[in-house]
């Protein structure tokens, strides 16, 4: 697939579907409207819904190296960004002695000293990349601030270089668990896209394309099974990856319909809490 | 037209507490200059994905977008309610809307609900009301209950189901009959503004958002939903109480920096720390769980609940007039629910007659626990200090505040009731680390937000 831009939702939707990412409308205007309008992507909701998956897929269809800065508490600037390589700069000087000072300096602080991290890669990168910046509330909120950027301007100053602009414009997605409240400044330079749990029709369709040799019935079976799991108070609720993985078990095992005893002895594979599998189970003995 | 129309709405979330910025507003606009806003979803999607940038403000969003972008109808007419107009084909209608909801027809669903609205919600002009009142008149009369029975029976005619198939083809239907709910919801809305005006609509259904509402009165159903907020906060507690410089590294490791220096013929180019352990917090946390409290006292507990998985070492305390440990019912894997009937009936938390006597519970703390506070032990109180004119031993606080690292007392009282009537949160106060107004999540974010557990040299001391 080639990178061409997208002229209507209704393309942004096609385009997904075709490298098997099911969109609703929703998310294919959101997509669309961030092409349009150069900007960043904040997709939030529950894990295993498809917020990492949307990026890859979007890197898919069009073609772009997909660049991924997975966060977590600790990041810095000279894992995000870049870092000077002072080992290699000293040895420079070392090999250098006795040349002046000035050229030294204006020689060891040039690019080849510089090793880049995932945002400044996706700055300089000479093709439009997919810039994914994976779980971005688990950083810390003084180091969003290191993001603000590259969000809003497409651009990293380095003191002792100048600012590095983007060449081509990056299509970024953040994703964020919500186990944080994001900041207003990072938020404000993002549109955001909420991703919930998918209603049966369309993981019906997730199922059918994500599981090779599923037939319709055992797919919409499983998905509506999900949605009647769901519906409980629990824990954690089965996410679309978990509901995949069930009907890849189920699949395995043989099973052509589902019956409530297939349910209580595959529900480990949907539910990760016991309490949760305990309180399903005995829903499930009832009917 | 259309700008002035935004204009208001922006207005409108504002109002509801929801922060639109001015950037926010342009790229709203920028964004709907590349969206077909003949089609309402997509326009929804677009005025979402540029103003509203938190998931909890959605339910605002979603009626404010319904009041000010409102489908055009005909005012109701002022019409006496004694006048009964002329008979209507109710059964034409249900059988009607029998049929849409099994085909799942949306478009007709919709236009079935215009009509249901028109016919039977008898709606009245100038009226100041949300329109909850018609919505439950129009669903009575449309007979819900037996309309899901009989969309249930033609399921079931389709041949022989298992008990799993009835159970879920009954969810999906219930899930049905929701959205017709919702559509007759908007309808009412869209004849409310067509009636009252959209300032005056949003106005009367604007609800306080949940990180405000007051947790001394919450609702059941709001107490739910905070359930969902308190997990991403109690993280963020452990990870604010756990850490005490902001500085990660430790002191300088010189025989690290050594060893690390031969590859670089000798020069030591890059020091090597000791990495600091964080200290792991001991917390104490003592709940007054009495009658005055009840609904502040389940939020509590649910916090409670969700920050005993964030902690190997915490300890749990109901009170009224007696204090018991309660940490146990707190168990991981156990339910909340379970819990709080535990706690009701097995914490012996009642001394006399079920009044708070924080003066009691206190010493009966410190006499009991006192021992196991250490210089790295927090402890957190959560009550209004209303000791009902008991003596409140401020002293033991005192004693308390001494053994422990920080003392923090979060009251639910808006903070103009503090020292009246029966209050003493006054003579606790000088003792504590700190006092809180915490009537709402969104104080209590601050509390988290902002809190600066002191360290071990600079403890600070009791101002009295």
């Amino acid at each position: 697939m080639s990178d061409q831009s997208l002229s209507s939702p209704a393309e942004v939707q096609d385009a997904l579907r075709s490298v098997d990412y099911l969109s609703d409308d929703r998310i294919s205007q959101v997509v669309y409207l961030a092409e349009r309008l150069s900007k960043p992507v904040l997709v939030e909701g529950p894990a295993g819904v498809g917020k990492t998956e949307l990026a890859k897929s979007l890197a898919k269809v069009h073609g772009r190296r997909l660049i991924r800065l997975q966060c977590y508490e600790g990041l810095d600037e000279s894992k995000a960004l870049y870092e000077w390589n002072y080992k290699k700069q000293l040895l420079r000087i070392q090999a250098d002695q006795g040349t002046d000072w000035v050229d030294l300096e204006s020689d060891i602080f040039s690019e080849e000293f510089l090793l880049t991290r995932p945002l400044l890669e996706a700055i300089r990168s000479a093709d439009p990349v997919v810039l994914l910046i994976d779980e971005v509330d688990r950083v810390e909120i003084e180091t969003e601030a290191l993001l603000l950027e590259v969000l809003s301007e497409f651009q990293v100053s380095i003191p002792e270089l100048g600012t590095v602009a983007a060449t081509t414009q990056p299509l970024v997605v953040l994703t964020s668990n919500n186990t944080r409240e994001l900041s207003e400044a990072l938020k404000r330079r993002c549109l955001f896209l909420h991703i919930g749990y998918p209603d049966p029709d369309r993981e019906r369709q997730i199922i059918l394309a994500r599981v090779d040799g599923i037939d319709e019935q055992l797919a919409d079976q499983v998905s509506r099974i999900v949605r009647s799991v769901r519906s409980h108070e629990l824990k954690k609720p089965p996410s679309v990856s978990e509901t995949i993985d069930w009907a890849r078990t189920l699949l395995t095992l043989g099973v052509t319909e589902i019956e409530p005893q297939t349910v209580a002895e595959t529900l480990h594979v949907l539910l990760k809490y016991q309490s949760d599998i305990d309180r399903v189970a005995a829903e499930f003995a009832d009917s | 037209m259309l700008v002035d129309l935004l204009g208001g709405f922006i207005q409108e979330l504002r109002a509801a507490g929801i922060p639109v910025s001015m950037v926010e507003t342009i790229d709203a606009m920028e964004a709907l200059r590349h969206t077909d806003i003949s089609d309402r979803q997509a326009f929804k999607s677009t005025l979402g994905a540029t103003l509203v940038k938190n998931a909890r403000h959605h339910a605002a969003f979603e009626m404010a977008f319904d009041v000010y972008f409102a489908l055009e109808r005909p005012a109701p007419e002022s019409r006496s309610a004694d006048d009964p107009s002329e008979p209507y084909d109710l059964d034409g209608l249900l059988a009607e809307l029998e049929e849409a909801l099994a085909d799942l027809d949306m478009a007709r669903i919709r236009a079935l609900a215009r009509n249901a609205v028109e016919a039977l919600a008898g709606m009245e002009s100038g009226r100041p009301v949300g329109g909850t009142y018609y919505l439950y008149r129009t669903l009575r009369q449309l007979d819900v209950d037996g309309l899901l029975e009989r969309l249930m029976g033609r399921a079931s005619a389709a041949g022989s189901v298992s008990m799993l198939e009835e159970r879920l083809t009954r969810e999906e239907l219930e899930g049905r009959i929701r959205i017709l709910r919702d559509e007759i919801e908007t309808e009412i809305r869209s004849r409310l503004v067509a009636d009252r005006g959209r300032e005056a609509v949003a106005k009367t259904l604007r609800r306080p958002l949940i990180e405000e509402t007051d947790l001394m009165h919450a609702t059941r159903s709001d107490l739910e939903a905070l359930d969902e907020l308190i997990k991403p906060l109690t993280r963020k507690m452990a990870t604010r109480l756990a850490r005490r410089r902001r500085n990660k590294r430790g002191r300088l490791d010189f025989r690290k920096t050594m060893r690390r220096s031969l590859s670089t013929g000798g020069v030591p180019v890059e020091p090597q720390f000791k990495s600091v352990h964080p200290s792991r917090p001991e917390v104490f946390l003592l709940c007054d769980t009495s009658g005055s409290m009840a609904t502040f006292a389940r939020f509590t507990l649910q916090f409670t609940y969700a920050m005993a998985s964030q902690f190997s070492k915490l300890r749990s305390f109901a009170f009224i007039d007696a204090l018991d440990e309660v940490t146990a019912f707190f168990e991981p894997g156990v339910d909340f629910a379970a819990a709080l009937r535990r706690i009701a009936t097995e914490a012996s938390v009642v001394y006399l007659d079920g009044h708070s006597d924080y003066g009691r519970s206190l010493e009966q703390f410190w006499t009991a626990y006192g021992g196991f506070l250490t210089p790295r032990s927090i402890v957190i109180v959560t009550g209004d200090a209303r000791t009902n004119y008991r003596d409140p031993r401020p002293e033991v606080l005192r004693e308390i505040a001494e053994a422990a690292r920080a003392v923090y007392w979060l009251n639910p009282e808006p903070y103009a009731y503090w020292d009246t009537g029966d209050s003493v949160i006054g003579r606790y106060r000088p003792h504590c680390t700190e006092v809180r107004e915490v009537r709402n999540l969104r104080q209590l974010e601050d509390f988290i937000e902002s809190v600066v557990v002191p360290t071990h040299g600079a403890k600070v001391r009791a101002l009295s």
